[in-house]
């Protein structure tokens, strides 16, 4: 089986160079062909399609279409070499010192699966077959616009090169076992025999790789000087659809070390979650910008620079974690193979830069800014804010390194930096996402702004007014003094805001709604679906606006959070906040995978019994690690979060911690009306059933309905 | 008996106000830290475990930990002590090294940390205000068959009449 996967990867090899270099001959043909000043052209055009220049085009012609054909050819062979890897862990095959070191005999099924992105060779294995699965669909769609997806697919196929020499010569997920082979193997890191880890690294491998696509395309454009925006409408729904992606597996993986780590936290700034949180940032901000670009021809230089930014920062994150040049609790994944990904950054960044400088007078503005209260200059401030908060994370994840070579020594960069740093720019950010949707393209009107905010504004404030005089033992967010701590105060801050953004999206509805109902004779709802039928990316966007305030309110909850640690015998007490926990029992288990411990906790809330928790903790047998399983109870207001930290030494008892964590249901929450909202925005518009006679006089025109991003 | 104050000029008005909000910002911001459990709380969330869990100290949840419970336990009796913050981070660092603090201080090159982002919003302020004031002075596009754009007062003739039809 080795054998088959290692012929595989060398074939893939072998069909993504042939992809890159042929195709890059064809469109070198194709474009001196189409030359009016060469020789070929001028054959050409003599002879009216007949002679030598007419061999040649319709040769590379079918040159690029044997270059297309290769990169589909591609998929199978990775796809190949994937489900062998699979197959051989399913097998327990040890010979392949891969599956050793990240599986066992008595892994479960659903593991054994993941073992295929689960450590170093695999994972790029994995990243190698997402990048040939986003080829193929490329390459199948390739009429659309067939020379602008010629060079996209030359582009991915340059990329798909560099994956595949470092799987076939430095990281060999086929490598085999050195003398007798081993009975059982080393098993998956316990920390990722977790349900959630199954699907979180698909999912932002998903993210990270899919970036390439938008990025092929805006070289492929750059490099062509693309006319037109059309490249832009092509890569939409790929960029959207990536994004989804990215956010889905950002936050699964904050939910996974909310789940497993058992620190009672969902994000430690560690620099692996902030490799993560770069290219989401940029590829937001290009998300926003590129409508600049649809919309009024404007922003394409910086258009360009943030796709090409966001898919160098993918990579970059990918660098940090297997450099080991910055230290992460992830470093599972060190190896020497970060010099590779050095010089793979590097030559990217010249290649951009080189077509960047040759061809960027092909990426001048076409349209002049009216004025500074407008959406374009909104946009803005929007790109440079999200741009500025990615800054901020790769300042400080660098950091270290900058402070040991400038100082001589290292110094950590935690939360609370960016506590400190980042909070104010994201507030900042959260005031233009509700500004930015009330203001109109090229100009608006300060009355109709003033018109437009005065009763969300009125709202938020009276929001606060309400949470300030509200008394404390209402829980978490009420009575909330925003004098008595900063982290009080941003939290005020952060939930004011976001209620000041979700009363602008909602009466952004109400006003689109109030139009439809108007003239239609509906009621307000239907008026309202209707209405974002009709304009889904418009109001998509705002639900996922929406999402991102229900997200922020979760994160202003932390300020509330409180713990409490305790050893617990038969019938001991521990309360945290409006709830008791009483020790019931506590014993230990035995399973193939795994032995554990845990306790048995009846929780009181009120005088009243509410429920039973079981905080777990596992001792993995074959890789003879220790792993926490906390038991959450779950609730809008608040999570009760308990952790089975060890037993006593001297007399069994087990030790306990419990946490209260405010609000952090609304994080989850928030990411699947982000996603619903991507969703919504994915869904092509419904044709505008009204017709509008041409009027006879402006005056008397009827009242049109306002559509537009 | 009535008295009468002088009325302050718009300078000093200004600047009275600026002192009234900064004075409250102040408060906002210290009011509270000498309590000492409060104390313990934010010191300890200011600092790492330093076993190699990369976690804040007050958050080292292994039991068992070669570090978080002494460091623990020398946070305390340095409170208990009544040392000031920054003589107990000091003690800290001399014991365990720079790394044992969660951010870089606000002292020497540590504070280029703080500096850079905020000069880089600072920076990237100005240059949108640039490019926006250059894109505003822009010629506008020509547009072709001799037409004329709709420009000042008829220009926003037609907006305000937008405006009002679209109800928005």
């Amino acid at each position: 089986m080795a054998v088959l996967g290692s012929f595989a990867l060398i074939v893939a090899l072998g069909l993504s160079v042939y992809s890159f270099v042929v195709g890059m001959i064809a469109l070198a043909f194709q474009n001196s062909a189409s030359q009016p000043g060469s020789p070929s052209f001028r054959r050409d055009s003599a002879s009216e399609g007949n002679g030598l220049a007419a061999f040649l085009r319709r040769g590379s012609e079918r040159l690029g279409e044997t270059a297309r054909r290769a990169g589909v050819a591609t998929f199978a062979a990775v796809l190949l070499a994937s489900v062998v890897l699979v197959i051989c862990a399913f097998r327990d095959d040890f010979s392949i010192a891969y599956i050793f070191h990240h599986s066992n005999r008595d892994l479960p099924g659903p593991y054994k699966f993941a073992v295929l992105w689960s450590g170093q060779e695999g994972s790029l294995l994995f990243w190698s077959l997402l990048l040939a699965t986003y080829g193929f669909v490329l390459r199948l769609r390739y009429k659309t616009d067939p020379r602008l997806f010629a060079y996209a697919s030359v582009v991915l196929a340059g990329v798909q090169i560099f994956f595949l020499l470092l799987l076939n010569f430095a990281a060999h997920p086929f490598a085999l076992m050195q003398g007798n082979l081993p009975a059982d193997g080393n098993g998956l890191n316990p920390l990722l025999q977790y349900p959630e880890m199954v699907i979180h690294p698909p999912m932002l491998y998903l993210g990270y790789v899919g970036f390439t696509v938008p990025f092929a395309f805006a070289l492929g454009a750059l490099i062509m000087k693309y006319p037109g925006e059309k490249w832009i409408n092509i890569t939409r729904r790929w960029t959207m659809v990536t994004w989804a992606f990215l956010t889905c597996g950002v936050f699964l993986g904050a939910h996974w070390a909310y789940s497993v780590l058992g620190w009672g936290g969902y994000w430690g700034w560690d620099p692996v979650e902030n490799a993560s949180l770069m290219p989401w940032l940029t590829g937001t901000a290009f998300l926003h910008s590129v409508m600049m670009q649809e919309k009024r021809g404007m922003l394409k230089m910086w258009n360009m620079w943030l796709v090409f930014a966001t898919f160098w920062l993918a990579i970059l994150g990918t660098f940090l974690t297997r450099s080991g040049i910055i230290s992460s609790v992830h470093a599972f994944a060190q190896s020497s193979i970060g010099d590779w990904f050095a010089w793979f950054l590097v030559i990217t960044l010249v290649v951009f830069v080189f077509f960047f400088f040759k061809n960027k007078e092909h990426l001048r503005s076409e349209h002049k800014l009216e004025s500074l209260v407008s959406r374009e200059s909104s946009f803005l401030f929007n790109n440079l804010l999200f741009v500025l908060l990615c800054f901020t994370v790769l300042w400080g994840t660098w950091f270290p390194k900058i402070s040991e070579l400038v100082q001589g020594n290292k110094v950590t960069v935690g939360a609370p930096f960016y506590n400190r740093v980042a909070i104010p720019v994201a507030l900042l950010l959260l005031i233009l996402t509700a500004v930015g949707p009330l203001l109109a393209w090229r100009k608006t009107s300060l009355e109709s702004l003033k018109r437009n905010f005065m009763w969300p504004t009125i709202g938020a404030i009276a929001v606060a007014i309400f949470l300030m005089i509200t008394p404390e033992s209402w829980g978490s967010a009420f009575g909330l003094k925003p004098w008595k701590d900063i982290s009080y105060f941003y939290s005020l801050m952060a939930i004011v805001l976001s209620v000041l953004v979700t009363l602008t999206v909602a009466s952004e509805f109400y006003r689109g709604g109030r139009v439809i109902s108007k003239h239609t004779g509906q009621g307000m709802f239907a008026s309202m679906v209707q209405l974002t039928h009709r304009n889904t990316r418009r109001y998509g966007g705002y639900i996922v606006h929406f999402g991102v305030v229900v997200v922020i309110i979760g994160f202003a909850g932390a300020a509330f959070n409180q713990d409490k640690e305790q050893e617990m015998g038969y019938g001991d007490k521990m309360t945290i906040g409006p709830y008791t926990l009483i020790c019931r029992s506590y014993t230990d288990d035995d399973a193939p995978n795994y032995a554990s411990e845990w306790a048995v906790l009846d929780v009181y809330k009120g005088g009243k019994q509410i429920g039973t928790m079981t905080p777990v903790r596992r001792f993995y047998k074959a890789s003879q690690q220790t792993s926490t399983m906390p038991d959450i109870r779950s609730g809008l207001n608040e999570d009760l979060y308990i952790v089975f930290e060890g037993l006593n030494q001297d007399n069994g008892h087990p030790i306990l911690k419990a946490h209260l964590n405010a609000l952090v249901m609304w994080i989850w929450m928030g990411v699947w009306i982000m996603l619903g909202g991507t969703v919504l925005a994915l869904v092509p518009n419904a044709p505008a059933p009204m017709r509008v006679p041409a009027p006879a006089r402006l005056g008397q025109a009827p009242a049109p309905v306002a559509t537009g991003d | 008996m009535t008295i009468s104050f002088p009325k302050a000029k718009p300078a000093q008005q200004i600047r009275r106000f600026a002192q009234a909000l900064l004075l409250s910002a102040g408060i906002l911001v210290f009011l509270g830290a000498s309590d000492p459990a409060t104390r313990f709380s934010e010191i300890g969330h200011r600092m790492m475990c330093i076993c190699g869990c990369n976690q804040i100290l007050l958050e080292c949840n292994h039991v068992g930990c070669p570090a978080s419970d002494g460091m623990r336990n020398e946070l305390m009796a340095s409170l208990t002590r009544g040392d000031s913050d920054s003589l107990v981070e000091q003690g800290f660092v001399q014991k365990y090294g720079p790394t044992v603090l969660a951010a870089p201080t606000t002292k020497g090159f540590d504070r280029a940390a703080y500096i850079m982002p905020f000069l880089a919003l600072i920076l990237g302020f100005g240059l949108v205000v640039l490019i926006v004031r250059d894109w505003k002075n822009r010629a506008a596009p020509a547009i072709a068959d001799g037409l004329s754009p709709v420009q000042g007062a008829e220009l926003e003739e037609f907006r305000d009449q937008a405006g009002k039809e679209t109800d928005l």
